[in-house]
């Protein structure tokens, strides 16, 4: 039995705020509980707080990358917000870029981000 | 064991199982207390635990668990951290192939045992088919 990553809803956007150094089934979890609330909400942006963790390795990058692809999928915007400095250069030379992941700098800027994309209507459809 | 010089001298060492996968987020925390104890500055102290994180569960999911020893090394006046990772698995055939980026035996995305010898100061990598496999990453402190 694991603890689950709490998902909270603001309007129309889902936050998701990481806390603890994360296990690997959590992180599978958190993939499934994600997307359901997106369905289930009709969410239009999903935001994921990542201040709070110390490293990101190859396996949580790559959940990153899949969990903004679902969402996507679902019609929602993922933005990974608060990354530290020390993680960004580590992921960096990890070899993980995250091209496909949308991210800024903190969860203000990642709000406004979702808006203006909300705003403007899905890009590129 | 090392390659280098002058002898190596090895403190604060420390033992812990890798066969679950609380093992491996304890691991983490594990090295990053010993880092901060030798003084390794923040973004070094994230690139070991990063590197070791994908070494424990590479020991957990294709070696079938096994251990991690860690220890304080130091070596001509430097300070750094250095962290081994064994398991009784059924070993790596091919070397270079699996430090090659991208290359996986499947459930990976191929940057485990590449990204942590990009993220270490030094690396060794010991495997044989049926013999588990022994990698050591460390890290010195500028």
């Amino acid at each position: 039995m694991t603890d689950r990553v709490p998902i909270l809803k603001i309007g129309d956007v889902l936050l998701v705020s990481i806390q603890v150094d994360l296990e690997d089934q959590m992180v599978m979890d958190l993939q499934e509980d994600l997307s359901q609330r997106i369905v289930d909400t009709g969410a239009h942006g999903v935001v994921i707080d990542i201040s709070a963790l110390e490293i990101v390795d190859s396996f949580v990058g790559r959940m990153l990358a899949t969990i903004a692809a679902i969402s996507r999928v679902l019609g929602a915007e993922t933005v990974v917000v608060g990354m530290r400095p020390a993680v960004a250069m580590t992921l960096v030379e990890l070899g993980l870029s995250l091209g496909g992941v949308r991210t800024a700098l903190n969860l203000e800027q990642g709000i406004g981000a979702l808006r203006r994309t909300r705003d403007q209507g899905p890009v590129g459809r | 064991m090392t390659s280098g010089v002058g002898p190596v001298e090895e403190s604060a060492a420390e033992e812990a199982p890798i066969v679950a996968n609380a093992d491996v987020v304890k691991a983490r925390q594990m090295v990053r207390a010993l880092a901060q104890q030798a003084r390794l500055s923040l973004v070094d102290q994230t690139k070991l635990v990063t590197a070791a994180s994908e070494l424990a569960r590479n020991t957990l999911t294709y070696g079938g668990g096994g251990h991690m020893r860690m220890s304080i090394v130091s070596r001509g006046g430097k300070t750094g951290v250095r962290v081994a990772f064994r398991d009784e698995g059924p070993g790596i055939p091919d070397l270079d192939l699996a430090l090659t980026d991208g290359w996986s035996s499947g459930r990976g995305m191929g940057l485990g045992l590449s990204g942590a010898r990009r993220l270490a100061d030094e690396f060794e990598l010991v495997s044989e088919p049926g013999k588990g496999t022994h990698v050591v990453v460390v890290k010195w402190a500028r």
